[in-house]
C-alpha cells in the first residue's frame, strides 16, 4: 500500500471509524440543516433530531454486527 | 465564557483519557525494553505532535469562521458519535469495558518477546513502541485541541486544558509506576463522547447557517439533550441485552 493510501486510510479510520453510514447521515443532516436555514425557518432543532436518528441507526448496526 | 469552560473541560478530559492509554504503552515499553529508549520515543513523539499543532493551528485560523465551524462541527460530530456509540455499547454490556491492566499485560508480553535490535544506541522496539503509542494517542488530543481551539478562537486555552491533563497523568503515573487502572476510564470516555457530540451539534448547526436561541448559553441545553439521549440509549440497550440473554438461556 502506498504512503498516500495509508495516510488516507489512517484519517478515514480516525474520523469515520467503523460505521461509514453514520458519517454519511451526519453529512446529509448538515445539508438538511443548511436547507432549512436557507429557507428562512429556524434550523437549530434539525441537528439534535438528526443525532437521535444517527445514533439509533448506528447502535442498531453495531448490535447486529 | 460558557464555551470557554466547555472548551477547557473537553480538552482536559479527552487528554486525560488518551494520556492514560499512552502511559500504559510507555510503562510496558519501559519495563520490558528499558527506560532510555522508551523515553526517547516519548520525546520524539511529543516533538512531532508539537510541530503538528504549531503548523496546523495557525493555518486553520485564516479560514472564515462559518466555513470552519461547518467542517469542524461535521468532523467533530462524526468523531464524537464514534466515541459515544462505543461508550453506550460498553455501558450497556454489548462491548467489553476498557481494562488498562489487561492491556498492560498484553503490551508487556509482546515487548518481552520481541527480538533486540539496536539503532543509534537505542533499543529500536522500545523506541518505536513508545513513539507510536504516544503519537497515535496524542494525535486525538492534537485534533481536539486544534479543532476546538480554532473554532472557538482560542487554541492556547484548549492547549492549556490538554497540558494540565497530561501533566496530571504523567505525575500520577510516575508516582505509582503502574497502569492507572483505577482511573474511571470508561466513564471519562462516555463524558468525552458526550462533549464532542455536543460541540459537533452546536458548531455544525451554526456553520450550516442556523442560529441557536440564547447563543452560547444554549450549549447547556444541547449538553443536557445529549446526556439524556445517551442514558436513554443505555437503558434501552440494557433491556434489550437482558431479553437476548433470557432468550438465549431459554433456547439452550
Amino acid at each position: 500500500m502506498s504512503y498516500l493510501a495509508r495516510f488516507a486510510r489512517f484519517w478515514w479510520e480516525f474520523v469515520v471509524g467503523d460505521d461509514w453510514v453514520a458519517a454519511a447521515l451526519v453529512v446529509a443532516a448538515i445539508g438538511a440543516t443548511a436547507g432549512v436555514a436557507a429557507s428562512g425557518i429556524a434550523a437549530w432543532w434539525a441537528m439534535p433530531l438528526a443525532v437521535v436518528v444517527v445514533l439509533a441507526v448506528s447502535l442498531r448496526r453495531a448490535i447486529r454486527a | 465564557m460558557t464555551a470557554g469552560v466547555f472548551l477547557v473541560l473537553s480538552a482536559f478530559l479527552a487528554s486525560a483519557v488518551e494520556g492514560v492509554e499512552a502511559l500504559t504503552i510507555v510503562l510496558a515499553s519501559g519495563v520490558a525494553r528499558g527506560w532510555r529508549s522508551s523515553l526517547a520515543g516519548v520525546g520524539a513523539a511529543l516533538l512531532a505532535l508539537a510541530v503538528i499543532v504549531a503548523s496546523l493551528g495557525p493555518a486553520l485560523t485564516v479560514i472564515p469562521i462559518d466555513a470552519l465551524r461547518l467542517v469542524v462541527g461535521g468532523i467533530l460530530l462524526t468523531f464524537g458519535l464514534q466515541w459515544l456509540r462505543k461508550a453506550i455499547l460498553r455501558a450497556s454490556g454489548f462491548k467489553a469495558l476498557h481494562d488498562e491492566d489487561a492491556i498492560f499485560a498484553t503490551e508487556l508480553a509482546g515487548a518481552e518477546r520481541a527480538p533486540h535490535e539496536e539503532r543509534a544506541g537505542l533499543d529500536w522496539y522500545g523506541f518505536t513502541l513508545s513513539f507510536k503509542g504516544v503519537l497515535l494517542e496524542g494525535l486525538e488530543v492534537a485534533f481536539i485541541v486544534i479543532t476546538f481551539g480554532s473554532t472557538q478562537g482560542s487554541i492556547p486555552l484548549a492547549a492549556a486544558g490538554a497540558s494540565a491533563a497530561i501533566v496530571l497523568v504523567v505525575a500520577v503515573g510516575f508516582a505509582v509506576r503502574a497502569p492507572l487502572a483505577r482511573v474511571p476510564e470508561n466513564i471519562l470516555k462516555f463524558t468525552v463522547g458526550v462533549m464532542l457530540t455536543t460541540f459537533g451539534i452546536f458548531w455544525s448547526t451554526e456553520g450550516a447557517g442556523g442560529n441557536w436561541p440564547g447563543s452560547d448559553a444554549s450549549l447547556f441545553g444541547v449538553l443536557a439533550f445529549v446526556v439524556l439521549l445517551s442514558f436513554a440509549c443505555v437503558g434501552v440497550l440494557r433491556r434489550r441485552r437482558r431479553t437476548m440473554l433470557v432468550a438465549a438461556g431459554a433456547g439452550a
